[in-house]
C-alpha cells in the first residue's frame, strides 16, 4: 500500500503541506509501531494479510468518497447501497447461473458495475437538477436501499448458489505473487482515482466546484455536471466493493454494510481530505482506512481494554490522530 | 429473477388480502372474536423468522377456528407499535392482543390501556415492566440456551481446554446467554481465552474470528451464541485453514445452521433453539383460551434442548427466512 501512495504524493508542492500530507502515514505507522509492541502475533504476515485485505472494502468505496467529499457533496447512502447491489448481483448470479456456469460471475459482476453506476446517478441528479441538500438526498436513498435489501431478503440471507460459490471465493480470498486479489482490485482503484483526480481537467474542476462555486461558476465549469459524475464514479466504487465482498461470505443479509458510510467518511477525512469539499487526498483515504481496520485489529489483539470499553478507545484514537494532523498542517 | 416475480405475486397478494378485509364485511361477522398480533417488521434473521411464522399462524388458526379473526400488524420501531396499538384498539373491539413489544418500557403504558378495555394480554418474548398486565406471558430461556451449551461443551471437551466467545449486542437478551454460558464453564477447568462484542453481524463476526486467530495459536473451540455469527466464524477459520478447533457452536437455530447439524457436521453438531416461532406458540395458546376455553393464563418458558441431528427435523422449516 505505502507504495501505492508515495507515488501519489503530488509533486512540486511547497514542502510545508507535503509535510501535513504525510500524517496519515505517520499516524498508521505509530499505530502499527504500537500494534507490534504490544502483541508479537501482530506482525505475523498473516494476520497483516487480514487486516489490509479487510480494510479493502472502505478504501474502495472511500475513493469514491474522497471524490463525492472534494465536490462538496457528502453521500451517506453508500453502506445500504453496497448491500442493494450485494443483493442484485447475487440474484443475477444465480438466475444466470444453471444456463452459463461459471461465466454468471462476471455476468454477474457487470450487472453490478451497472446498477452502482446508475445508483450513483440517482443520487447525483436528485442532488444537482432537484438542489436539494446531499446530506437529505442520500439519507433518503440510505433508508430506501436499505429497505430493498430487507424486502430482497425477506428479513433473512441471501445466498449465492452452491455452484458458484467455489468458483467465486477466490476473488477474496487467493492471491497473485502473495498479495491477495482485493489488495490489487484496490490499487488499480486507487491509481485510476488519483489519476481522474490528479492529472485530468475533471479532477481540477472537481476540486474548483468543491471549494468555492461561485469562482468555478464563472471560470466556467459546469458544476452540476461535475457533481453528478463524481456520484456516479461514488455508485461505480461501491460496486466494485461489493464484487470484493460476495466471495467473502456468500451471502447478503439485512445487516450488510450496516454503518460503513460512517467509516467511509472517517477514513476520508483521516487522510486529509477537507470536509466541506476542495481538497481530495485518495493515499490518504487508503490509510485512513488502514487505520480503522488496524485499530479494531489492534484492539482484539491487546487484552489492556474491557471489551465494553473498545468503541471508546477507538472513538478516542480517532480523535487524537485528527489533532496529530491539525498541529502539522499548522506548522 | 424467479425470487423476485415470488415476491411481486406476494405484494399483489397482500394488496388483495388487504382488499379483501375491508370489503368482507360479511365475512367478519361470522369471525366473532378478533386477535390482534403486534410484532416488529422483519429488519433482521430472527424478526424475519418471527413475521414468517405469524403468517403462517394466521393462515392455520383462521382456517381450525372459524371463529376467530387474526389481524396481523408489523412495525419497524416502538414508536411505530404504540401508534399500530392505538389504530387497532380504536377502530375495534379487540377480545385478545398477542404482541412482541419492541422495547419493555416504552410499550408497557399502551399495553396496559388496550387491557383496561377487557383484552386478554399475550406477551412475547420482551416482558412488559409491569407483569401485572400480561394474562399469558410466552418467551424462551436465554439462560438454558448458554448453559445447555456449555454443559455440552465442557462434557465433549472432558471439562478443561481453551475457547473464545463472541458476544451479540449488549442486551438483556446477550448477557443471560452470556451469564448462563459462564456459570457453567467457571464450574469446570476450560478457560474463556477471550471475550468480545460482534453485534450479531456476520461480518464482524469473520473479522473478530480472524483476530482471535491471530492472536491465540491453539484454540478447541467457540461460542458464537448467535447462529448468524457462528457462519462468519466457520469461513474465518476454514480460510486459516486451522485444525486444532475442535467445535464451533452458536445458538437460535437458523435454517443453514440446522442443515449442518442434519448433516452430521463434525465441527458443529449441535445447536440450541431460541426460535422464533414461540410467536406461534403464543398465537395458539390465545386462540385455545377462547375457541376451546382452555384456561391459558400463566407463563410458559419454552425450553432450549440441544438440537442434534436426531430431533433436528422439529426444528427444520426450509421455507422460513431463518
Amino acid at each position: 500500500m505505502s507504495l501505492a501512495t508515495t507515488t501519489i504524493a503530488p509533486a512540486g508542492e511547497e514542502s510545508r503541506i507535503r509535510w501535513a500530507d504525510l500524517a496519515p502515514f505517520i499516524a498508521l505507522a505509530l499505530i502499527v509501531l504500537f500494534g507490534a509492541l504490544v502483541n508479537s502475533n501482530f506482525v505475523s504476515s498473516a494476520n497483516l494479510l487480514n487486516v489490509i485485505t479487510r480494510s479493502a472494502f472502505i478504501a474502495i468505496i472511500g475513493v469514491g468518497a474522497t471524490f463525492v467529499i472534494s465536490s462538496g457533496g457528502l453521500d451517506l447512502s453508500v453502506g445500504s447501497m453496497m448491500a442493494f447491489i450485494t443483493g442484485i448481483m447475487i440474484m443475477a448470479m444465480n438466475y444466470l447461473a444453471p444456463a452459463f456456469g461459471p461465466w454468471a460471475i462476471p455476468m454477474g459482476a457487470g450487472v453490478a458495475l451497472i446498477v452502482g453506476s446508475l445508483c450513483g446517478l440517482f443520487n447525483g441528479l436528485i442532488v444537482t437538477m432537484g438542489r436539494i441538500e446531499p446530506f437529505i438526498v442520500t439519507l433518503g436513498t440510505m433508508g430506501i436501499f436499505r429497505a430493498f435489501i430487507t424486502f430482497m431478503t425477506d428479513g433473512g440471507s441471501l445466498s449465492i448458489d452452491r455452484s458458484l460459490r467455489e468458483a467465486y471465493r477466490p476473488v477474496y480470498f487467493g492471491n497473485f505473487l502473495g498479495v491477495p486479489y482485493p489488495v490489487l482490485i484496490t490499487f488499480a482503484v486507487v491509481m485510476v482515482g488519483a489519476f481522474l483526480l490528479y492529472k485530468t481537467k475533471y479532477g481540477r474542476r472537481l476540486t474548483s466546484a468543491g471549494s468555492n462555486v461561485e469562482v468555478a461558476r464563472f471560470s466556467g465549469v459546469n458544476v452540476a455536471k461535475v457533481r453528478t459524475i463524481a456520484y456516479v464514479i461514488q455508485g461505480f466504487c461501491v460496486a466494485v466493493a461489493a464484487i470484493c465482498y460476495v466471495p467473502r461470505l456468500g451471502a447478503a443479509t439485512p445487516t450488510t454494510g450496516q454503518l460503513w458510510e460512517l467509516q467511509v467518511i472517517t477514513a476520508v477525512v483521516i487522510g486529509g481530505t477537507l470536509l466541506r469539499g476542495g481538497r481530495g487526498r485518495i493515499g490518504g483515504t487508503v490509510a485512513g482506512a488502514l487505520i480503522l481496520e488496524v485499530i479494531a485489529n489492534v484492539m482484539v489483539l491487546s487484552d489492556m481494554v474491557s471489551e465494553y470499553l473498545v468503541a471508546a478507545v477507538q472513538g478516542a484514537i480517532i480523535i487524537i490522530a485528527m489533532l496529530a494532523h491539525r498541529f502539522t498542517a499548522n506548522r | 429473477m424467479k425470487s423476485m416475480t415470488l415476491k411481486t405475486g406476494l405484494l399483489l397478494s397482500t394488496v388483495t388480502t388487504a382488499l379483501a378485509l375491508s370489503f368482507g364485511a360479511a365475512q367478519a361477522q361470522d369471525r366473532n372474536i378478533t386477535m390482534a398480533v403486534s410484532i416488529p417488521a422483519a429488519t433482521h434473521g430472527w424478526t424475519g423468522g418471527v413475521v414468517y411464522h405469524a403468517e403462517q399462524a394466521e393462515k392455520e388458526i383462521e382456517a381450525a377456528f372459524p371463529n376467530i379473526d387474526v389481524v396481523l400488524s408489523t412495525a419497524s420501531s416502538a414508536t411505530a407499535q404504540v401508534s399500530s396499538l392505538e389504530d387497532l384498539s380504536s377502530t375495534r373491539k379487540l377480545d385478545a392482543l398477542v404482541i412482541l413489544p419492541f422495547t419493555s418500557e416504552e410499550l408497557t403504558g399502551p399495553v396496559a390501556q388496550v387491557k383496561e378495555k377487557g383484552t386478554f394480554i399475550a406477551v412475547v418474548d420482551r416482558g412488559l415492566a409491569d407483569p401485572s398486565i400480561q394474562d399469558l406471558y410466552v418467551a424462551g430461556d436465554n439462560i438454558a440456551v448458554g448453559a445447555n451449551t456449555a454443559t455440552w461443551l465442557s462434557d465433549k471437551l472432558g471439562g478443561e481446554g481453551e475457547i473464545v466467545v463472541l458476544r451479540g449486542i449488549p442486551t438483556v437478551i446477550d448477557d443471560e446467554r452470556i451469564k448462563g454460558f459462564s456459570d457453567v464453564i467457571g464450574k469446570t477447568k476450560i478457560k474463556i481465552l477471550d471475550i468480545q462484542y460482534a453485534n450479531w453481524n456476520q461480518d464482524e463476526a469473520f473479522k473478530l474470528m480472524q483476530d482471535y486467530l491471530a492472536k491465540y495459536p491453539k484454540i478447541d473451540a467457540v461460542w458464537a451464541n448467535d447462529d448468524d455469527m457462528l457462519l462468519g466464524v466457520i469461513e474465518a477459520v476454514d480460510q486459516a485453514g486451522r485444525k486444532d478447533i475442535k467445535y464451533a457452536l452458536g445458538g437460535n437455530g437458523m435454517k443453514q445452521v440446522i442443515e449442518m447439524v442434519k448433516e452430521g457436521d463434525e465441527r458443529t453438531p449441535v445447536s440450541t433453539p431460541y426460535p422464533p416461532s414461540m410467536i406461534k406458540s403464543a398465537m395458539y395458546m390465545t386462540a385455545a383460551q377462547f375457541a376451546g376455553q382452555a384456561p391459558m393464563r400463566g407463563s410458559f418458558l419454552l425450553g432450549a434442548p440441544l438440537i442434534t441431528p436426531e430431533n433436528a427435523d422439529q426444528f427444520y422449516f426450509p421455507e422460513s427466512p431463518f
